[in-house]
């Protein structure tokens, strides 16, 4: 006969079994998040390494000086980045937005799964492929680059990021909130624009902050669209440049001062976007009430 | 009310029952009534989830300025029944209702009648609190009057505080009334919804189970409050709590679903006699804690 287990023995095996596991998993869980965390401070390290020589203020000031001569600035670049980004989140984050809650607040029509599913089906689209559909849009009729086009491509690039994250961020507004609205006669447009949109703000707002971030890196629906301009225009239709132009242009050039310049321009388009989100969410922190 | 509500027919006799205001209590010792208090007549409700009843054939009038309680084992369709009574059925996809309810003699299912405006007179207090949650107290509780445009400072002010007090919540949140609804305990945030509820002046406050989730002083709270609220407005209250409907209501109806899950109106009557002599012997099964 085996000696008999009492209870505690079984239970205090199962229990060193268990937080051994426990600790494994723990390990394996921390691994993973390293992981995935050191490509982007490598990244960081790499392109504060690089751009830092070149990251003075002449950076900002000053227009790409004649080939062969050194120093000279990005400017052009920042300006028309600006431009055009602005432009087309202006344009791009309103219908996203609008179509969003449209895809989310009336889902069962069978518009609203047209509408969704096209959102997906656009975000999936290449985006040189928008840059392509803007040169055949505005390009080719007003028979020059601009501006315009290259804010126009910017705009549908960022339509699917905001729209998908505004359809998930109305869908985690609870239906309590909705009714708290409906049983004070309140109509159905007005709960969805006073009531349903405030409560997921944050969220949308990270949306569009992600959106920015990803249309101000876009290179390829410039190429044919924005072209590219060593002169600082603000003309919406005549070419312009930006900043994913200039780095393109820059780094696969034979220069050692266009590297440099590459590497500085680069480390702003960094701190741009991590500017701009670290401002939005300062804003928002501070307008949500919360708990006191 | 001389009369006994459980009579059959009660819709064809709505003209031959005199409205309290000024009769039944006389012009000088008439209660704080809002406005002229509301009847409300049931006649043949029935009500669906898709293809599936939720509730079968229910007739009943709820009276001016009393508390009406409905009670039944869960899933027996109270929650559904009152739903029904302001047209809040219908936001549930799929969910249809037939029959009549008639607020003062108008039907709020009859043709062309908007929902919002029925709303507006029936007001709702729901299962768990729910203020908004973007919105500090004070604007919850006026939040009926700001989203119907009402933008008058000092009327706002005025009718905040004045719901808030008949909402025995005023002197709780006076100093606090910017701070976030949802930092208020959920007694508080039952109470800022009562509140929010009655500052449009409803004719009808009906409340869904409104102190299952709060600890016994907070029901105790809102159990006080009910027979306050009464003196202005026509209450209905669903509970399962059966020591509850006895405490605070004057008529109750009880609703039962059998095999098939279908809800239907076992009995109704004055409380007092529903609680010592009901009729039907399921009522007195049920009432007596033998099942449910």
């Amino acid at each position: 006969m085996t000696p008999a287990l009492t209870g505690a023995d079984i239970r205090g095996r199962h229990l060193r079994r268990r937080q051994a596991r426990d600790r494994l998993m723990r390990a394996l869980l921390w691994c993973s998040a390293l992981a995935a965390v050191t490509p982007l401070l490598l990244l960081l390290m790499f392109v504060v390494r690089e751009g830092l020589p070149a990251f003075r203020p002449s950076l900002f000031t000053e227009v790409p000086r004649p080939l062969g001569e050194s120093g000279g600035g990005v400017k052009p670049a920042v300006v028309g980045s600006l431009i055009m980004v602005g432009l087309g989140t202006f344009i791009g984050v309103p219908i996203a937005i609008l179509a969003g809650v449209y895809a989310r607040e009336y889902a069962g029509s069978r518009l609203a799964t047209v509408i969704r599913f096209l959102i997906d089906v656009l975000a999936g689209v290449p985006s040189i492929t928008i840059g392509l559909f803007v040169y055949g849009l505005l390009v080719a009729p007003m028979h020059t680059f601009s501006g315009l086009a290259g804010a126009v491509a910017l705009a549908i690039l960022i339509v699917p990021t905001v729209a998908r994250v505004t359809d998930e961020m109305l869908a985690l507004v609870p239906r309590s909130v909705r009714e708290a609205a409906y049983a004070l006669g309140v109509p159905r447009w007005k709960t969805i624009a006073r009531v349903v949109l405030p409560s997921a703000k944050v969220g949308i707002a990270t949306g569009v902050v992600l959106g920015v971030a990803r249309i101000a890196g876009e290179t390829a629906p410039l190429l044919f669209t924005a072209l590219g301009n060593r002169t600082v225009s603000t003309s919406l239709v005549r070419p312009m440049d930006a900043l994913p132009l200039r780095i393109y242009v820059y780094a696969t050039g034979p220069y050692r001062s266009w590297h440099q310049q590459a590497w500085a321009a680069s480390l702003l388009l960094v701190l741009l976007v991590l500017g701009f989100s670290l401002i939005t969410r300062l804003l928002l922190r501070r307008r949500a009430p919360g708990p006191d | 009310m001389a009369q006994d509500p459980s009579a059959p027919a009660a819709v064809t006799e709505q003209q031959a029952i005199p409205l309290v205001r000024g009769v039944a209590f006389g012009e000088q010792e008439a209660p704080r009534v809002s406005q002229a208090a509301t009847r409300l007549d049931v006649a043949n409700l029935h009500a669906y989830y898709g293809a599936r009843p939720a509730l079968r054939d229910v007739s009943l009038t709820v009276w001016p300025n009393s508390v009406t309680a409905i009670i039944g084992p869960s899933g027996c369709g109270k929650s559904t029944f009152i739903r029904c009574l302001n047209r809040l059925h219908e936001v549930t996809p799929g969910a249809r209702v037939e029959g009549r309810v008639l607020l003062d003699g108008d039907d709020i299912y009859g043709a062309g009648v908007d929902p919002v405006v029925v709303r507006q007179r029936v007001g709702m207090v729901f299962q768990r609190p729910n203020p908004f949650p973007t919105m500090s107290i004070f604007d919850n509780a006026v939040a009926g009057l700001k989203l119907a445009g009402i933008r008058n400072r000092e009327l706002l002010r005025e009718v905040a505080e004045r719901s808030l007090r008949r909402a025995a919540l005023w002197d709780e949140v006076k100093d606090k009334l910017h701070a976030a609804g949802g930092a208020l305990s959920g007694g508080q945030q039952q109470r800022l919804c009562i509140a929010r509820a009655i500052a449009v002046e409803p004719e009808v406050v009906l409340m869904d189970e409104p102190a299952s989730s709060l600890d016994p002083m907070s029901t105790l709270k809102i159990e006080e409050l009910m027979r306050e609220l009464a003196t202005s407005f026509t209450i209905v209250i669903v509970t399962h709590n059966m020591q509850q409907a006895a405490r605070v209501s004057d008529y109750t109806a009880f609703l039962l679903a059998g095999e098939e899950r279908v809800g239907e109106l076992i009995e109704y009557g004055p409380t007092a006699r529903i609680f010592t002599n009901p009729r039907d012997p399921r009522t007195e099964q049920y009432i007596t804690g033998r099942f449910g």
